[in-house]
């Protein structure tokens, strides 16, 4: 093995091991997965995000979830917690409006308003 | 891409309390509710509270499930990692909060640790080498082998003051110098791993190995080009049966890597590792012990000079380090030598683990800063004594070391420290006591156990453990008189001197420092007949306090002796000459009615 092939297996498993180092400034992706989330494709909505963010490589990002928030007609819902700022509620979200979310939020650092409350 | 990581324990503590079988079950409900793809189940080595096993942590959460049951899997699977919802009831208690639920990070138990040498215990799967990648790992060799000379790796470690943690504390950066350089000419050198761990009470060496057995390998490999040697060799009792399966796990895997073997990263260093399984005798963990065993032969210490370093292994030039001294070397390589030498005393450089059992609430592994006070230690990371009990010593260095009492707690833990008060750091067991241990009772435990363990090659060890074993025998059965005890200290001096090896040389320890710090209990054994803490049998006497006796009978039908007599609703009686001293008539009564004086 050469050093390069060793930073690569270290570079490809970091995402993975990372996800276990708990950073308390990391910003926080929560997916509400109640009953009727699941119902509504929060799954795939969970994926989007989780896949997402491994992709680009994105640091400080934890992708969890939350139980039912208790508005159903509005899921799936996603909250995103970033440290020191108000936390933004997107609904409706779907695969797609998460790419989006994750290149203009957590890459841009712009909150796409049209998807929040 | 996974989005959640399971850990799930599978150090030697969990497994026997069925974390293969919650595993299993994991794997399964996973499945069954299509999170394959998701949820990955990974397991670890030890996370250091085996008393709570099995443990289970999910991440990203960070959501500490402990003690954790087959039947509790598939509502853990369905509701936290399916929906969302940390399944509260079975959390570990103490990460509940008004607030939601805190990580275990955040718990007294590990906020005042520091893990170094445990970094990845508990944290990465040891049976899969890029996990240890991904954390860094093997980085410190390739360093070495590019960009540091092996004089520029002998002064890092000397710079840091690391000093060894099988027991002794002797600067492994002088150990390691001093093999590179005292035969000039030597055609093969050694780097052996001493994984022996004969202290009972003390699993942390265990712990390493089944958690993160790379990082031994990887510092092995750098002790060798740091000494000149190609070959290594890890001395691993044959008790830890996992230990040994991850261990050839990670030879095999690094050597496919060919992080093992020839030519590692391409130059022209090679080296390999193999195991040597030991049978299990305290003194095969001696360092001159440990070698002949390696050689084939019975293990049996040798006179030295000459030292390891000198003639050791095969006769050739030798380093042995303990387990945990080795885990410290990659880290100290990676973030320099000043890093390491910012924690700890002046002379104890660096963190230790100690395997905390006894007396107190959280038994298990904590690893802190050298310096830390025994204080804190008992205090905030054990979280007290159970039952409101009162604190009575600390027992440090297992056989070989001593007794903290109450008025040293405050004491910054050291190397130094721990032995001008009489006890030793030792391998890093520490047992809390508290006022119901008798310490008379608890020098005749260590001696005991010495007397089984002392190889019986030279005299003063052999014959003269086994007389202090039998005067402290007297003087438990409350036949031991004054001069008893004069006996017994002077005899504890003579077999210091006198004996060819560590484990003779430090036997009388827990009864030097017993002595020196409760010896009214020595003496009211000796001349009241009593045991203040009413441990040692011969002097109790069990008796039924008549005015609170209900004579309910229940103590008579459980005295297997049928010492107890009494007709119903009347006083009983215990027949003194019959009674066994079993204490399970006071067990029994309801009523309080029965004591023990
Ligand atoms: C009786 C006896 C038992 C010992 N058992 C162990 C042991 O189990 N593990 C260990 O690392 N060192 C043990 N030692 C200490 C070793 O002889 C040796 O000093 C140590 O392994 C050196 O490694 P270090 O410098 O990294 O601490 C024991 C010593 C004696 C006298
Ligand atoms: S001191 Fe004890 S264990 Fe050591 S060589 Fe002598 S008899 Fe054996
Ligand atoms: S201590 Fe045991 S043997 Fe003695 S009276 Fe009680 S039950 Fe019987
Ligand atoms: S073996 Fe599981 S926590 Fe120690
Ligand atoms: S039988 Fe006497 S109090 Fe229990």
């Amino acid at each position: 093995m050469k050093i390069e092939e060793l930073n690569a297996i270290r570079d490809k498993m970091k995402n993975q091991v990372t996800l276990r180092a708990e950073d308390p400034d990391s910003t926080k992706v929560l997916v509400a997965m109640g009953t009727c989330g699941i119902a509504a494709g929060a799954r795939d909505v969970l994926t989007a995000f989780a896949d997402g963010v491994a992709e680009n490589n994105i640091e400080k990002v934890m992708v969890s979830q939350t139980g039912c928030i208790g508005n159903c007609q509005l899921e799936p819902i996603v909250e995103i917690l970033e440290k020191g700022k108000d936390k933004v509620t997107y609904v409706n979200m779907n695969a797609d409006k998460a790419k989006e979310v994750i290149e203009k939020h957590l890459i841009g650092g712009q909150v796409v308003s049209e998807y929040t409350i | 891409m996974y989005r959640s990581h399971v850990l799930i324990c599978g150090g030697t503590g969990c497994t026997s309390s069925g974390s293969a079988a919650i595993e299993k079950a994991l794997v399964s409900e996973i499945e069954k509710n299509g999170l394959k793809e998701e949820v990955q189940v990974v397991k670890t080595g030890c996370f250091g509270l085996c008393a709570l096993g099995p443990i289970m942590i999910v991440y990203p959460e960070g959501t500490f499930y402990s003690m954790v049951k087959v039947e509790d899997i598939p509502e853990i699977v369905e509701e936290h990692l399916l929906k969302g919802r940390v399944v509260t009831r079975l959390v570990y208690q103490e990460t509940v909060t008004d607030n939601g639920i805190k990580s275990l990070q955040d718990t007294a138990f590990y906020k005042k640790q520091n893990r170094v040498a445990l970094r990845n215990c508990g944290v990465i799967n040891p049976e899969n080498i890029d996990e240890y990648i991904g954390e860094g790992g093997y980085q410190a060799l390739a360093k070495v082998l590019t960009e540091m000379s092996p004089d520029d790796v002998i002064q890092t470690i000397l710079d840091s003051g690391l000093r060894g943690r099988g027991g002794g504390g002797f600067p492994t950066g002088m150990k390691w110098k001093l093999a590179r350089n005292i035969v000039k000419d030597a055609d093969q050198k050694y780097v052996c791993c001493n994984a022996d761990e004969g202290d009972p009470g003390a699993f942390m060496d265990r712990s390493v190995l089944e958690g993160d057995p790379h990082v031994v390998l990887e510092a092995m490999a750098i002790a060798g080009y740091a000494i000149g040697a190609t070959q290594g060799y890890i001395y691993v009792r044959a008790e830890y049966p996992i230990a040994v399966e991850r261990l050839e796990i990670a030879i095999k895997q690094a050597r496919e890597y060919g992080l093992l073997g020839n030519n590692i990263f391409g130059t022209d260093f090679s080296f390999d590792i193999g195991l040597r399984l030991g049978a299990g005798a305290f003194v095969c963990g001696e360092e001159t012990a440990l070698m002949t065993s390696i050689e084939g032969n019975r293990g049996e210490p040798r006179p030295r000079p000459p030292f390891p370093a000198e003639k050791g292994l095969f006769q050739k030039p030798t380093i042995l380090n303990n387990v945990e001294t080795y885990a410290n070397i990659p880290q100290i390589i990676l973030n320099g030598s000043d890093w390491f030498a910012s924690m700890g005393t002046e002379k104890s450089k660096g963190t230790k683990v100690f395997a905390l059992g006894g007396k107190i609430h959280n038994t298990g592994l904590v690893e802190v800063p050298m310096g830390t006070t025994l204080r804190t230690v008992i205090e905030e990371i054990g979280g007290g004594i159970p039952n409101g009990k009162k604190f009575k010593a600390a027992q440090t260095g297992g056989p070989s070391g001593g007794c903290i009492p109450a008025e040293h707690m405050d004491i910054p833990i050291d190397y130094d420290n721990l032995i001008s008060i009489g006890s030793m750091m030792g391998s890093g067991g520490l047992i809390v006591m508290d006022e119901d241990n008798c310490m008379v009772d608890i020098a005749k435990f260590f001696l005991e156990f010495t007397v089984d363990e002392s190889c019986g090659k030279c005299t003063p060890c052999r014959i003269g453990t086994k007389r202090m074993y039998e005067m402290l025998d007297k003087i438990t059965r409350g036949q031991g008189t004054l001069e008893d005890i004069d006996k017994l200290e002077e005899l504890c001096y003579y077999i210091k001197q006198n004996s060819l090896c560590g484990l003779g040389q430090t036997a009388p320890n827990p009864v030097l420092s017993t002595l020196r710090y409760f010896r009214d209990e020595y003496v009211a054994h000796v001349v009241d007949k009593k045991c203040p803490a009413g441990v040692c049998k011969h002097l109790l006497s069990f008796e039924i306090d008549p005015e609170k006796c209900k004579g309910c009978t229940l103590c008579s039908r459980v005295c297997p002796a049928g010492a107890i007599s009494g007709a119903v609703k009347t006083p009983h009686v215990i027949d003194k000459d019959k009674c066994l001293k079993c204490g399970a008539c006071i067990e029994k009564c309801k009523f309080g009615a029965i004591s023990k004086k």
